[in-house]
Protein backbone atom coordinates (compact mmCIF):
# COMPACT_ATOMS: atom_id res chain seq x y z
CA UNK A 1 0.00 0.00 0.00
CA UNK A 2 3.11 2.16 0.64
CA UNK A 3 6.52 2.93 -0.36
CA UNK A 4 6.26 3.97 -4.16
CA UNK A 5 5.29 7.83 -2.70
CA UNK A 6 8.50 9.57 -3.05
CA UNK A 7 8.85 7.56 -6.31
CA UNK A 8 5.66 9.12 -7.93
CA UNK A 9 5.94 12.40 -6.19
CA UNK A 10 8.90 13.33 -8.69
CA UNK A 11 6.70 12.35 -11.54
CA UNK A 12 3.75 13.95 -10.44
CA UNK A 13 3.12 16.07 -12.79
CA UNK A 14 2.57 13.52 -15.55
CA UNK A 15 0.29 10.21 -15.52
CA UNK A 16 0.65 8.28 -18.61
CA UNK A 17 -2.62 6.72 -19.22
CA UNK A 18 -2.66 3.01 -21.36
CA UNK A 19 -6.50 2.57 -22.91
CA UNK A 20 -7.97 -0.30 -24.26
CA UNK A 21 -10.56 0.42 -27.30
CA UNK A 22 -12.03 -2.40 -28.45
CA UNK A 23 -13.71 -2.24 -32.41
CA UNK A 24 -16.87 -3.99 -31.60
CA UNK A 25 -20.46 -4.12 -33.92
CA UNK A 26 -22.16 -0.40 -33.84
CA UNK A 27 -24.38 -0.80 -30.68
CA UNK A 28 -27.31 0.87 -32.89
CA UNK A 29 -27.10 -1.96 -35.35
CA UNK A 30 -29.48 -5.06 -35.02
CA UNK A 31 -27.66 -7.96 -34.33
CA UNK A 32 -27.91 -10.72 -36.72
CA UNK A 33 -27.18 -14.40 -35.91
CA UNK A 34 -24.93 -16.41 -38.38
CA UNK A 35 -27.27 -19.62 -40.76
CA UNK A 36 -24.86 -22.27 -39.28
CA UNK A 37 -24.78 -20.75 -35.52
CA UNK A 38 -21.14 -20.24 -35.66
CA UNK A 39 -21.29 -16.41 -34.65
CA UNK A 40 -23.36 -13.23 -35.25
CA UNK A 41 -22.96 -11.93 -38.96
CA UNK A 42 -19.75 -9.09 -38.75
CA UNK A 43 -19.47 -8.34 -42.96
CA UNK A 44 -20.81 -5.30 -44.38
CA UNK A 45 -21.95 -4.10 -40.51
CA UNK A 46 -20.81 -1.00 -38.85
CA UNK A 47 -18.68 -1.29 -36.61
CA UNK A 48 -17.27 1.51 -34.26
CA UNK A 49 -15.19 1.65 -30.48
CA UNK A 50 -17.14 0.41 -28.00
CA UNK A 51 -18.94 2.95 -25.74
CA UNK A 52 -17.24 2.64 -22.63
CA UNK A 53 -13.94 2.42 -23.95
CA UNK A 54 -14.79 5.88 -25.63
CA UNK A 55 -15.97 6.84 -21.98
CA UNK A 56 -12.22 5.43 -21.05
CA UNK A 57 -10.56 7.38 -23.64
CA UNK A 58 -12.38 10.78 -22.96
CA UNK A 59 -11.19 10.51 -19.35
CA UNK A 60 -7.83 9.77 -19.89
CA UNK A 61 -8.10 12.98 -22.51
CA UNK A 62 -9.74 15.07 -19.72
CA UNK A 63 -6.89 14.11 -17.37
CA UNK A 64 -4.79 15.63 -19.84
CA UNK A 65 -6.42 18.60 -19.98
CA UNK A 66 -6.31 18.39 -16.10
CA UNK A 67 -2.25 18.32 -16.31
CA UNK A 68 -2.56 14.88 -14.08
CA UNK A 69 -1.91 12.60 -17.44
CA UNK A 70 1.28 13.57 -19.36
CA UNK A 71 0.32 11.30 -22.15
CA UNK A 72 -2.05 9.41 -23.37
CA UNK A 73 -1.54 5.75 -25.44
CA UNK A 74 -4.86 4.18 -26.89
CA UNK A 75 -4.36 0.15 -27.87
CA UNK A 76 -6.44 -1.98 -29.80
CA UNK A 77 -6.31 -5.74 -30.49
CA UNK A 78 -7.64 -7.34 -33.70
CA UNK A 79 -7.64 -7.03 -37.63
CA UNK A 80 -6.49 -4.24 -39.67
CA UNK A 81 -9.82 -2.15 -39.32
CA UNK A 82 -9.10 -1.69 -35.43
CA UNK A 83 -6.61 1.12 -37.22
CA UNK A 84 -9.46 2.87 -37.80
CA UNK A 85 -10.74 2.50 -33.74
CA UNK A 86 -7.38 4.19 -33.10
CA UNK A 87 -7.62 6.80 -35.06
CA UNK A 88 -10.69 7.89 -33.98
CA UNK A 89 -9.15 7.81 -30.09
CA UNK A 90 -6.43 9.81 -31.54
CA UNK A 91 -8.71 12.03 -32.67
CA UNK A 92 -10.64 12.50 -29.52
CA UNK A 93 -6.97 13.64 -28.27
CA UNK A 94 -4.92 10.64 -27.42
CA UNK A 95 -1.28 11.35 -28.34
CA UNK A 96 -0.32 7.95 -29.78
CA UNK A 97 -1.55 4.72 -30.60
CA UNK A 98 -0.42 0.92 -30.35
CA UNK A 99 -2.02 -1.55 -33.12
CA UNK A 100 -1.80 -5.42 -31.75
CA UNK A 101 -2.47 -6.87 -34.98
CA UNK A 102 -4.72 -10.41 -34.66
CA UNK A 103 -6.35 -11.77 -36.87
CA UNK A 104 -8.08 -14.82 -38.47
CA UNK A 105 -8.18 -18.07 -35.96
CA UNK A 106 -6.54 -16.10 -33.53
CA UNK A 107 -8.95 -13.25 -34.07
CA UNK A 108 -11.67 -15.68 -33.41
CA UNK A 109 -10.44 -17.09 -30.59
CA UNK A 110 -9.52 -13.92 -28.78
CA UNK A 111 -10.35 -14.04 -25.13
CA UNK A 112 -10.34 -10.58 -22.73
CA UNK A 113 -7.69 -12.92 -20.84
CA UNK A 114 -5.42 -12.82 -23.77
CA UNK A 115 -6.59 -9.00 -23.86
CA UNK A 116 -5.80 -8.54 -20.68
CA UNK A 117 -2.23 -10.45 -21.20
CA UNK A 118 -1.55 -8.17 -23.86
CA UNK A 119 -2.07 -4.65 -22.37
CA UNK A 120 -0.30 -5.54 -19.22
CA UNK A 121 3.04 -6.23 -20.88
CA UNK A 122 2.19 -3.11 -22.85
CA UNK A 123 1.30 -1.19 -19.49
CA UNK A 124 4.78 -2.35 -18.27
CA UNK A 125 7.14 -1.57 -21.73
CA UNK A 126 5.41 1.79 -22.10
CA UNK A 127 5.67 2.44 -18.16
CA UNK A 128 2.34 3.29 -17.78
CA UNK A 129 0.59 4.44 -14.58
CA UNK A 130 -3.10 4.07 -15.13
CA UNK A 131 -4.37 1.71 -17.26
CA UNK A 132 -8.34 2.92 -18.36
CA UNK A 133 -10.87 0.55 -19.74
CA UNK A 134 -14.11 0.30 -20.62
CA UNK A 135 -16.18 -2.18 -17.92
CA UNK A 136 -17.51 -4.47 -20.27
CA UNK A 137 -17.38 -4.78 -24.58
CA UNK A 138 -21.07 -4.79 -25.79
CA UNK A 139 -20.29 -7.42 -27.82
CA UNK A 140 -19.29 -10.22 -25.86
CA UNK A 141 -21.08 -8.73 -22.30
CA UNK A 142 -17.91 -10.19 -20.55
CA UNK A 143 -16.54 -7.64 -17.97
CA UNK A 144 -13.05 -9.20 -17.15
CA UNK A 145 -10.80 -7.36 -19.12
CA UNK A 146 -9.68 -4.67 -16.25
CA UNK A 147 -9.92 -6.69 -13.32
CA UNK A 148 -7.48 -9.75 -15.03
CA UNK A 149 -5.14 -6.82 -16.19
CA UNK A 150 -4.88 -5.63 -12.67
CA UNK A 151 -4.43 -8.93 -11.29
CA UNK A 152 -1.22 -10.03 -13.60
CA UNK A 153 0.27 -6.26 -13.14
CA UNK A 154 -0.62 -6.94 -8.90
CA UNK A 155 -1.97 -3.12 -9.30
CA UNK A 156 -5.22 -2.58 -7.60
CA UNK A 157 -8.30 -2.11 -9.23
CA UNK A 158 -11.14 0.25 -9.79
CA UNK A 159 -13.90 -1.30 -11.58
CA UNK A 160 -17.34 0.57 -12.70
CA UNK A 161 -16.44 4.00 -12.19
CA UNK A 162 -18.13 7.02 -12.47
CA UNK A 163 -16.32 9.60 -10.89
CA UNK A 164 -11.91 9.33 -11.07
CA UNK A 165 -10.16 12.37 -8.85
CA UNK A 166 -6.89 12.80 -8.04
CA UNK A 167 -5.65 13.47 -4.70
CA UNK A 168 -0.87 13.17 -4.35
CA UNK A 169 -0.07 10.00 -5.00
CA UNK A 170 -3.82 8.43 -4.96
CA UNK A 171 -6.97 8.47 -6.69
CA UNK A 172 -10.53 8.69 -5.43
CA UNK A 173 -12.71 6.57 -7.32
CA UNK A 174 -16.64 6.79 -7.08
CA UNK A 175 -18.25 3.27 -7.89
CA UNK A 176 -21.41 2.06 -9.55
CA UNK A 177 -22.51 -1.03 -7.19
CA UNK A 178 -25.09 -2.98 -6.65
CA UNK A 179 -27.46 -0.75 -3.66
CA UNK A 180 -25.14 2.80 -4.34
CA UNK A 181 -22.33 4.43 -5.10
CA UNK A 182 -18.97 3.16 -3.07
CA UNK A 183 -15.90 5.99 -2.30
CA UNK A 184 -12.89 3.98 -2.69
CA UNK A 185 -8.86 5.23 -2.57
CA UNK A 186 -6.90 4.02 -4.56
CA UNK A 187 -3.45 3.93 -5.16
CA UNK A 188 -1.45 4.79 -8.24
CA UNK A 189 -0.54 2.46 -10.41
CA UNK A 190 -4.10 1.06 -10.68
CA UNK A 191 -6.63 -0.14 -13.42
CA UNK A 192 -9.78 1.71 -13.77
CA UNK A 193 -12.80 0.49 -15.89
CA UNK A 194 -15.55 2.81 -16.48
CA UNK A 195 -19.48 3.21 -16.20
CA UNK A 196 -21.53 4.73 -18.04
CA UNK A 197 -21.71 8.37 -16.22
CA UNK A 198 -18.19 8.82 -15.87
CA UNK A 199 -18.44 11.40 -18.61
CA UNK A 200 -20.10 12.48 -21.91
CA UNK A 201 -17.04 11.52 -24.86
CA UNK A 202 -16.90 14.38 -27.16
CA UNK A 203 -17.35 14.38 -30.80
CA UNK A 204 -14.01 14.16 -33.03
CA UNK A 205 -13.69 17.45 -34.54
CA UNK A 206 -12.76 17.43 -38.19
CA UNK A 207 -9.83 19.31 -37.72
CA UNK A 208 -9.05 16.85 -34.92
CA UNK A 209 -9.33 13.74 -37.20
CA UNK A 210 -6.79 15.40 -39.94
CA UNK A 211 -4.39 16.14 -37.04
CA UNK A 212 -4.92 11.98 -35.65
CA UNK A 213 -3.88 11.04 -39.25
CA UNK A 214 -0.03 12.54 -38.42
CA UNK A 215 0.23 11.15 -34.70
CA UNK A 216 2.00 7.84 -34.69
CA UNK A 217 0.60 4.61 -34.54
CA UNK A 218 2.80 1.80 -34.20
CA UNK A 219 1.83 -1.80 -35.03
CA UNK A 220 2.96 -4.89 -33.28
CA UNK A 221 1.85 -8.38 -32.80
CA UNK A 222 1.25 -10.83 -29.99
CA UNK A 223 4.41 -12.83 -30.29
CA UNK A 224 5.86 -9.67 -30.00
CA UNK A 225 5.01 -9.18 -26.71
CA UNK A 226 5.04 -12.94 -25.77
CA UNK A 227 1.41 -13.78 -25.66
CA UNK A 228 0.17 -17.10 -26.10
CA UNK A 229 -2.89 -16.79 -28.16
CA UNK A 230 -4.29 -20.37 -27.50
CA UNK A 231 -8.16 -20.18 -27.21
CA UNK A 232 -9.19 -21.62 -23.84
CA UNK A 233 -12.62 -21.91 -24.86
CA UNK A 234 -14.26 -22.73 -27.76
CA UNK A 235 -17.70 -21.69 -28.78
CA UNK A 236 -20.11 -24.41 -29.64
CA UNK A 237 -22.94 -22.26 -30.86
CA UNK A 238 -24.83 -18.62 -31.34
CA UNK A 239 -28.29 -18.76 -31.64
CA UNK A 240 -31.44 -16.35 -31.59
CA UNK A 241 -32.65 -15.71 -28.40
CA UNK A 242 -36.24 -17.05 -27.61
CA UNK A 243 -38.30 -14.35 -29.82
CA UNK A 244 -40.93 -13.18 -27.51
CA UNK A 245 -44.25 -12.44 -29.20
CA UNK A 246 -45.62 -9.04 -29.15
CA UNK A 247 -48.95 -9.74 -27.39
CA UNK A 248 -52.69 -7.76 -27.81
CA UNK A 249 -52.93 -4.19 -27.06
CA UNK A 250 -55.49 -2.94 -24.83
CA UNK A 251 -58.22 -0.36 -25.16
CA UNK A 252 -58.41 0.94 -21.78
CA UNK A 253 -56.60 1.00 -18.27
CA UNK A 254 -59.82 -1.21 -17.18
CA UNK A 255 -59.49 -3.99 -19.45
CA UNK A 256 -55.69 -4.33 -18.86
CA UNK A 257 -56.49 -4.50 -14.72
CA UNK A 258 -58.98 -7.40 -15.36
CA UNK A 259 -56.78 -9.02 -17.72
CA UNK A 260 -53.91 -9.22 -15.05
CA UNK A 261 -57.02 -10.15 -12.41
CA UNK A 262 -57.83 -12.83 -14.77
CA UNK A 263 -54.45 -14.22 -14.88
CA UNK A 264 -53.91 -13.94 -10.73
CA UNK A 265 -51.24 -11.51 -11.15
CA UNK A 266 -52.91 -8.18 -9.41
CA UNK A 267 -55.15 -8.54 -6.34
CA UNK A 268 -58.78 -8.45 -7.41
CA UNK B 1 -16.57 -32.48 -9.48
CA UNK B 2 -16.56 -30.38 -6.34
CA UNK B 3 -17.45 -26.54 -6.77
CA UNK B 4 -16.50 -23.49 -4.50
CA UNK B 5 -19.41 -20.84 -4.22
CA UNK B 6 -17.92 -17.59 -3.20
CA UNK B 7 -20.97 -16.15 -0.89
CA UNK B 8 -21.72 -12.28 -1.07
CA UNK B 9 -23.05 -11.09 2.39
CA UNK B 10 -22.93 -7.65 4.38
CA UNK B 11 -21.62 -9.65 7.46
CA UNK B 12 -24.91 -9.73 8.56
CA UNK B 13 -26.40 -11.25 6.01
CA UNK B 14 -26.13 -13.90 2.93
CA UNK B 15 -27.27 -11.81 -0.35
CA UNK B 16 -29.68 -13.69 -2.01
CA UNK B 17 -28.16 -13.82 -4.99
CA UNK B 18 -25.65 -16.52 -3.09
CA UNK B 19 -28.43 -19.44 -2.92
CA UNK B 20 -29.13 -19.06 -6.88
CA UNK B 21 -24.90 -19.55 -7.43
CA UNK B 22 -25.61 -22.13 -5.01
CA UNK B 23 -28.26 -23.72 -7.12
CA UNK B 24 -26.17 -23.27 -10.31
CA UNK B 25 -22.93 -25.09 -8.76
CA UNK B 26 -25.30 -28.12 -7.86
CA UNK B 27 -26.11 -28.46 -11.51
CA UNK B 28 -22.07 -29.04 -12.13
CA UNK B 29 -23.13 -31.93 -9.69
CA UNK B 30 -20.22 -33.54 -6.72
CA UNK B 31 -19.92 -31.44 -3.38
CA UNK B 32 -20.66 -27.29 -3.17
CA UNK B 33 -18.59 -25.65 -0.55
CA UNK B 34 -19.31 -21.95 0.40
CA UNK B 35 -16.40 -19.16 1.39
CA UNK B 36 -17.53 -16.53 3.53
CA UNK B 37 -15.14 -14.03 3.94
CA UNK B 38 -15.61 -10.51 5.86
CA UNK B 39 -15.37 -9.55 9.23
CA UNK B 40 -17.32 -10.20 12.01
CA UNK B 41 -19.33 -12.60 9.67
CA UNK B 42 -20.06 -15.88 11.70
CA UNK B 43 -23.49 -15.31 11.38
CA UNK B 44 -23.31 -15.91 7.59
CA UNK B 45 -22.06 -18.42 8.10
CA UNK B 46 -24.19 -19.97 10.23
CA UNK B 47 -27.13 -18.68 7.60
CA UNK B 48 -24.91 -20.75 4.73
CA UNK B 49 -24.51 -24.09 6.76
CA UNK B 50 -28.14 -24.25 6.71
CA UNK B 51 -28.37 -23.87 3.05
CA UNK B 52 -29.77 -27.26 1.37
CA UNK B 53 -26.14 -28.68 -0.62
CA UNK B 54 -23.51 -26.74 0.56
CA UNK B 55 -21.56 -29.77 1.95
CA UNK B 56 -18.64 -27.23 3.37
CA UNK B 57 -19.08 -23.66 4.86
CA UNK B 58 -15.22 -22.03 4.42
CA UNK B 59 -15.29 -19.13 7.02
CA UNK B 60 -12.19 -16.13 6.68
CA UNK B 61 -13.27 -13.43 9.63
CA UNK B 62 -10.59 -11.13 9.19
CA UNK B 63 -10.09 -7.26 9.76
CA UNK B 64 -8.49 -7.31 6.14
CA UNK B 65 -11.78 -8.16 4.35
CA UNK B 66 -13.67 -5.09 5.56
CA UNK B 67 -14.95 -3.31 2.08
CA UNK B 68 -15.23 -6.73 0.56
CA UNK B 69 -12.04 -5.56 -1.74
CA UNK B 70 -10.95 -7.52 -4.53
CA UNK B 71 -7.48 -7.08 -4.03
CA UNK B 72 -7.92 -8.88 -0.44
CA UNK B 73 -10.08 -11.39 -1.33
CA UNK B 74 -8.42 -12.94 -4.08
CA UNK B 75 -5.09 -14.41 -2.04
CA UNK B 76 -7.97 -16.39 0.21
CA UNK B 77 -9.51 -17.29 -3.33
CA UNK B 78 -6.05 -18.40 -4.24
CA UNK B 79 -5.03 -20.28 -1.12
CA UNK B 80 -8.09 -21.78 -1.15
CA UNK B 81 -8.53 -22.65 -3.82
CA UNK B 82 -4.77 -24.88 -3.59
CA UNK B 83 -5.89 -26.49 -0.79
CA UNK B 84 -9.06 -28.22 -1.64
CA UNK B 85 -8.84 -28.49 -5.19
CA UNK B 86 -12.11 -27.28 -6.69
CA UNK B 87 -13.11 -28.08 -10.43
CA UNK B 88 -15.13 -25.19 -10.79
CA UNK B 89 -15.27 -21.61 -9.06
CA UNK B 90 -18.73 -20.06 -8.53
CA UNK B 91 -19.62 -16.48 -7.40
CA UNK B 92 -22.62 -14.08 -8.45
CA UNK B 93 -23.12 -11.66 -10.85
CA UNK B 94 -23.01 -8.87 -9.41
CA UNK B 95 -20.77 -5.81 -8.93
CA UNK B 96 -18.74 -8.23 -5.96
CA UNK B 97 -18.81 -11.13 -7.87
CA UNK B 98 -17.94 -9.30 -11.43
CA UNK B 99 -15.43 -7.59 -9.87
CA UNK B 100 -13.50 -10.57 -8.06
CA UNK B 101 -14.02 -13.47 -9.94
CA UNK B 102 -11.89 -12.25 -12.93
CA UNK B 103 -9.34 -11.04 -10.51
CA UNK B 104 -9.12 -14.60 -9.42
CA UNK B 105 -8.95 -16.23 -12.88
CA UNK B 106 -6.37 -14.19 -14.45
CA UNK B 107 -3.87 -15.33 -11.32
CA UNK B 108 -5.06 -18.69 -12.11
CA UNK B 109 -4.53 -18.49 -16.09
CA UNK B 110 -8.12 -19.18 -16.77
CA UNK B 111 -10.30 -17.65 -18.92
CA UNK B 112 -13.53 -16.74 -16.83
CA UNK B 113 -17.25 -17.56 -18.30
CA UNK B 114 -19.07 -14.47 -16.73
CA UNK B 115 -23.21 -14.18 -16.09
CA UNK B 116 -24.27 -17.56 -16.94
CA UNK B 117 -27.60 -18.37 -17.54
CA UNK B 118 -27.35 -22.07 -18.32
CA UNK B 119 -25.66 -25.36 -17.69
CA UNK B 120 -25.01 -27.89 -20.05
CA UNK B 121 -22.54 -30.54 -18.58
CA UNK B 122 -19.76 -29.66 -16.52
CA UNK B 123 -17.76 -27.49 -18.71
CA UNK B 124 -20.48 -26.20 -21.01
CA UNK B 125 -22.21 -23.38 -20.22
CA UNK B 126 -24.73 -20.72 -21.84
CA UNK B 127 -24.93 -17.13 -21.77
CA UNK B 128 -25.99 -13.87 -24.05
CA UNK B 129 -23.81 -11.74 -25.89
CA UNK B 130 -24.71 -8.53 -27.56
CA UNK B 131 -27.40 -7.02 -24.79
CA UNK B 132 -29.43 -10.87 -25.07
CA UNK B 133 -29.43 -10.36 -28.53
CA UNK B 134 -28.17 -13.93 -29.38
CA UNK B 135 -27.38 -16.78 -26.89
CA UNK B 136 -23.62 -18.32 -27.03
CA UNK B 137 -22.53 -22.04 -25.66
CA UNK B 138 -19.35 -21.65 -24.40
CA UNK B 139 -17.18 -24.74 -23.51
CA UNK B 140 -14.54 -24.26 -21.21
CA UNK B 141 -11.00 -25.88 -22.24
CA UNK B 142 -9.38 -24.48 -18.66
CA UNK B 143 -8.81 -27.48 -16.09
CA UNK B 144 -10.42 -25.23 -13.12
CA UNK B 145 -13.61 -23.40 -14.60
CA UNK B 146 -14.35 -19.90 -12.94
CA UNK B 147 -17.86 -18.57 -13.15
CA UNK B 148 -20.42 -15.75 -12.48
CA UNK B 149 -24.10 -16.77 -12.35
CA UNK B 150 -27.04 -14.83 -13.59
CA UNK B 151 -29.17 -14.97 -10.56
CA UNK B 152 -32.60 -14.53 -12.52
CA UNK B 153 -31.95 -17.93 -14.42
CA UNK B 154 -31.20 -20.41 -11.48
CA UNK B 155 -34.29 -20.72 -9.18
CA UNK B 156 -33.79 -20.12 -5.12
CA UNK B 157 -33.96 -17.24 -3.14
CA UNK B 158 -36.62 -14.59 -2.97
CA UNK B 159 -36.33 -12.74 -5.67
CA UNK B 160 -35.67 -9.11 -4.93
CA UNK B 161 -38.87 -7.20 -4.15
CA UNK B 162 -41.40 -9.33 -4.50
CA UNK B 163 -43.47 -10.24 -7.48
CA UNK B 164 -43.93 -7.76 -9.78
CA UNK B 165 -41.49 -4.91 -11.24
CA UNK B 166 -42.78 -1.79 -11.98
CA UNK B 167 -40.12 0.21 -14.32
CA UNK B 168 -40.24 3.60 -15.47
CA UNK B 169 -38.30 6.13 -17.94
CA UNK B 170 -37.90 9.69 -19.32
CA UNK B 171 -41.88 9.87 -19.80
CA UNK B 172 -42.02 10.63 -16.15
CA UNK B 173 -40.92 14.08 -16.61
CA UNK B 174 -39.03 14.55 -12.98
CA UNK B 175 -38.15 12.43 -9.84
CA UNK B 176 -41.46 13.31 -8.03
CA UNK B 177 -43.16 11.83 -10.40
CA UNK B 178 -41.95 8.68 -9.47
CA UNK B 179 -44.45 8.91 -6.33
CA UNK B 180 -47.14 8.13 -9.26
CA UNK B 181 -45.42 4.97 -9.85
CA UNK B 182 -44.34 4.26 -5.71
CA UNK B 183 -48.35 4.50 -5.29
CA UNK B 184 -49.03 1.57 -7.76
CA UNK B 185 -45.98 -0.53 -6.50
CA UNK B 186 -46.98 -0.55 -3.05
CA UNK B 187 -50.63 -1.80 -4.19
CA UNK B 188 -48.92 -4.01 -6.00
CA UNK B 189 -46.60 -5.39 -3.43
CA UNK B 190 -43.56 -4.63 -6.22
CA UNK B 191 -40.13 -2.97 -6.67
CA UNK B 192 -39.62 -0.28 -9.11
CA UNK B 193 -36.71 -0.57 -11.31
CA UNK B 194 -35.37 2.12 -13.68
CA UNK B 195 -34.28 2.84 -17.15
CA UNK B 196 -30.69 4.64 -17.98
CA UNK B 197 -32.35 7.74 -19.39
CA UNK B 198 -34.00 8.40 -15.58
CA UNK B 199 -31.04 7.33 -13.81
CA UNK B 200 -28.82 9.61 -16.21
CA UNK B 201 -31.64 12.44 -15.43
CA UNK B 202 -30.84 12.06 -12.14
CA UNK B 203 -34.27 10.99 -11.43
CA UNK B 204 -33.39 8.36 -8.95
CA UNK B 205 -29.97 6.66 -7.94
CA UNK B 206 -27.70 4.40 -10.24
CA UNK B 207 -28.67 1.16 -8.58
CA UNK B 208 -32.07 1.05 -9.62
CA UNK B 209 -31.12 0.96 -13.35
CA UNK B 210 -32.37 -2.00 -15.52
CA UNK B 211 -30.64 -3.02 -18.45
CA UNK B 212 -27.70 -4.51 -20.78
CA UNK B 213 -25.21 -2.40 -18.03
CA UNK B 214 -27.64 -2.53 -14.63
CA UNK B 215 -30.00 -5.06 -13.59
CA UNK B 216 -31.23 -7.79 -14.97
CA UNK B 217 -34.93 -8.87 -13.28
CA UNK B 218 -37.20 -11.46 -13.97
CA UNK B 219 -40.44 -10.97 -12.22
CA UNK B 220 -43.98 -12.29 -12.73
CA UNK B 221 -45.08 -9.02 -13.72
CA UNK B 222 -43.37 -6.11 -15.51
CA UNK B 223 -45.14 -3.04 -16.01
CA UNK B 224 -43.07 -0.82 -18.53
CA UNK B 225 -44.10 2.92 -18.08
CA UNK B 226 -42.96 5.28 -20.26
CA UNK B 227 -40.23 3.03 -21.53
CA UNK B 228 -39.02 3.22 -25.21
CA UNK B 229 -37.61 -0.13 -24.87
CA UNK B 230 -34.23 0.19 -26.56
CA UNK B 231 -32.50 -2.79 -27.00
CA UNK B 232 -29.95 -2.35 -24.39
CA UNK B 233 -32.97 -1.84 -21.73
CA UNK B 234 -34.61 -4.77 -22.84
CA UNK B 235 -31.57 -7.10 -21.85
CA UNK B 236 -32.34 -6.60 -18.28
CA UNK B 237 -36.26 -7.13 -18.64
CA UNK B 238 -37.45 -9.63 -21.20
CA UNK B 239 -37.17 -12.42 -19.30
CA UNK B 240 -40.12 -11.03 -17.15
CA UNK B 241 -43.10 -13.51 -17.05
CA UNK B 242 -45.46 -10.92 -18.45
CA UNK B 243 -44.46 -7.88 -19.72
CA UNK B 244 -47.06 -4.69 -19.47
CA UNK B 245 -46.01 -1.75 -21.65
CA UNK B 246 -48.11 1.86 -20.91
CA UNK B 247 -46.70 4.54 -23.74
CA UNK B 248 -48.19 7.34 -25.51
CA UNK B 249 -46.12 6.23 -28.45
CA UNK B 250 -47.55 3.68 -30.38
CA UNK B 251 -44.61 2.98 -32.43
CA UNK B 252 -42.49 2.30 -28.97
CA UNK B 253 -40.33 -0.51 -29.05
CA UNK B 254 -41.83 -1.87 -25.72
CA UNK B 255 -44.73 -2.59 -27.72
CA UNK B 256 -43.32 -5.13 -29.72
CA UNK B 257 -42.16 -7.48 -26.20
CA UNK B 258 -45.11 -6.68 -24.50
CA UNK B 259 -48.15 -8.97 -23.59
CA UNK B 260 -50.40 -6.34 -22.53
CA UNK B 261 -50.01 -3.00 -24.24
CA UNK B 262 -51.48 0.56 -23.35
CA UNK B 263 -51.50 3.17 -25.89
CA UNK B 264 -52.34 5.65 -23.17
CA UNK B 265 -50.37 9.07 -21.23
CA UNK B 266 -48.88 7.28 -18.15
CA UNK B 267 -50.31 10.38 -16.18
CA UNK B 268 -53.61 9.72 -16.88
CA UNK B 269 -53.27 5.47 -16.87
CA UNK B 270 -51.19 4.82 -13.73
CA UNK B 271 -53.02 6.49 -11.09
CA UNK B 272 -56.33 4.89 -13.07
CA UNK B 273 -54.76 1.34 -12.50
CA UNK B 274 -53.70 2.43 -8.91
CA UNK B 275 -57.20 3.35 -8.17
CA UNK B 276 -58.56 0.15 -9.86
CA UNK B 277 -56.96 -2.64 -7.88
CA UNK B 278 -57.82 -3.07 -4.58
CA UNK B 279 -55.70 -3.14 -1.70
CA UNK B 280 -54.24 -6.53 -0.92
Amino acid sequence: MTGNCNKFNTKMSGLRVLVGCKRVIDYAVKIRVKPDKSGVVTDGVKHSMNPFDEIAIEEAVRMKEKKIASEVIALSCGPTQCQETLRTALAMGADRAIHVKVEGKDYEGLQPLHVSKILSKVAQDEKADIVLVGKQAIDDDSNQTGQMTAALLDWPQATFASKIEKNNGNLTVVREIDGGLETIKVNIPAVLTTDLRLNEPRYATLPNIMKAKKKPLATKTASDLGVDLTPRQEVLSVEDPPVRQAGQKVESVEELVKKLQDAGLVPS
Amino acid sequence: NSTLVIAEHTNDKLTPLTLNAITAAHKVGGDVACLVAGTQCSKVAEEVSKVTGVSKVLLADNEAFKGFLPESITPLVLATQQQFNFTHIFAGASAFGKGLLPRVAAKLDVSPISDIIGIKDAETFVRTIYAGNAIQTVKSKDSIKLVTVRGTAFEAAPAEGGSAATENGRGLKNGENFKLLYDLADKLGAAVGASRAAVDAGFVPNDMQIGQTGKIVAPELYIAVGISGAIQHLAGMKDSKVIVAINKDPEAPIFQVADHGLVQDLFKAVPEMTELVPNK
